[in-house]
């Protein structure tokens, strides 16, 4: 009998459940190992090698390097995890947050400014808010497995 | 015996602590919002408690995808600020009540809520930023605390409903304790807000105030509103509103007793990605 999934058809979302989870638990990992100052240079100095020490897959990786944090969370990845790459980088979570939206940092400051993203047309697939695959550049990249 | 007095509820973003380590409270982006807590912490000055009971999340910071435990109480004597990636917060070290938690932990326990007991753990910004916004930056915080962690991060997080038996069971656990502690317990995590993906920044400013009436008014009925409720209508990360009924079911009403009173409620958006929600209740002496 399957699981009872009843959050995949939210659009622009990827729960982080326990099938995820086993997914990205290197990945996650690996970001876990940058709240450590040392390993934060080293990974710095040296970002491919320093991601192939950990037994991630290669798309895993290459989504670290371009820093595509959809494309991570597609992956396994789950958002509080991966702010430690962000952390690393310099950037606050504002900014990790508006890079996976398809809006510049400016416009991502400018809509929390003015409330938020609407919920309106967001709820569910098919509706036609701003955070459906049809209105958003990036939302037409990532995979929604099992959607 | 132990009593419980009052209870708080606030959200417990990672921003507005790093508004505070850097002294950007009076900054025009953060006025509204500290503003918003300047009776809380004049309430702290006349309601200080012997003991905090602080529910909150930790983010991937003492609990890694290594373990993840759904329910986890502190029975340290002290925890540290964590560094959870841009160094540890300069605040000070949380002093904790070994004696409250281990009996609070063998009571809840006994009525069949399996926590996990952690004797070793640092703590994030979910618990340290809660003590900021109501006692503002001391040189050492008011009280011990007892950190109580809930697994927010990974699905299946715990149901509303069970959430809020756990707080009839820790407001038992509290009450047959010995000493005649003054206990406060906190709710903290929310409001809206999704952190991921394309739909990141959402924010319902009508679900969250429904949810701040029900949660003084009809907590019982807030507390079996299904998970997906939240993620469709206040973001992934907006689940965390679940610890916010553990805190609600720790009062007096819940058990029979007197209605809390509203000592004071506030709502502000936006604090960087997140709407923030803020409520003191009173149990009657």
């Amino acid at each position: 009998m399957p699981l009872d999934k009843p959050y995949l058809d939210v659009p622009g979302t990827t729960i982080f459940d326990a099938e995820q989870s086993r997914k990205g638990y290197a990945l996650n990992q690996f970001c876990m190992s940058l709240m450590k100052a040392e390993n934060r240079a080293r990974f710095k100095a040296d970002e491919r090698a320093y991601l192939d020490e950990w037994p991630m897959t290669e798309a895993q990786k290459e989504a670290v390097l371009a820093r595509d944090l959809n494309r991570c969370i597609a992956l396994g990845g789950n958002i509080y995890f991966l702010a430690k790459i962000g952390a690393t980088d310099g950037k606050s979570f504002q900014q990790m947050a508006g890079s996976m939206t398809g809006m510049s940092e400016a416009q991502y400051r400018d809509m929390m400014l003015a409330g938020g993203r609407s919920v309106e047309g967001n709820r569910k697939v098919g509706e036609d808010g701003d955070a459906q695959a049809h209105r958003q550049p990036q939302g037409r990249t990532i995979p929604k497995e099992g959607a | 015996m132990a009593r419980i007095s009052a209870s708080v509820y606030t959200s417990h973003v990672p921003a507005i602590g790093a508004a505070i380590d850097l002294g950007k409270t009076t900054e025009a982006y953060w006025q509204p919002l500290f503003s918003g807590y300047a009776f809380s912490r004049e309430w702290m000055q006349t309601h200080k408690p012997d003991v905090i009971f602080l529910v909150y999340n930790d983010h991937a910071t003492a609990f890694s995808l290594d373990m993840i435990p759904t329910f986890a109480i502190g029975t340290a004597a002290r925890y540290r600020p964590a560094d959870e990636g841009w160094g540890p917060r300069p605040v000070p070290e949380v002093i904790g009540h070994p004696e409250l938690a281990s009996h609070i932990a063998q009571s809840v326990i006994q009525d069949d809520f399996d926590l996990t007991i952690v004797n070793k753990m640092d703590v994030d910004h979910g618990l340290t930023v809660p003590l900021n916004l109501l006692c503002g930056s001391p040189e050492a915080w008011p009280c011990p605390v007892i950190p109580f962690a809930v697994n927010v991060v990974q699905y299946p997080v715990p149901s509303g409903r069970r959430c809020f038996n756990l707080g009839k069971a820790i407001r038992k656990a509290i009450e047959s304790y010995d000493e005649p502690l003054n206990v406060q317990i906190w709710g903290t995590g929310g409001m809206s807000h999704q952190l991921q993906g394309p739909r990141a920044g959402l924010i319902n400013r009508e679900w969250d105030n429904r949810f701040l009436d029900r949660l003084i008014a009809d907590p019982a009925g807030l507390a079996a509103v299904p998970h997906i409720d939240y993620v469709r209508e206040a973001g992934s990360e907006g689940i965390e509103l679940v610890m916010w009924l553990i805190a609600r079911g720790a009062m007096a009403d819940v058990a029979g007793g007197p209605k809390p009173t509203v000592a004071h409620r506030f709502y502000h958006v936006p604090a960087s990605n997140t709407a923030v929600g803020h409520l003191i209740l009173e149990n009657p002496q």
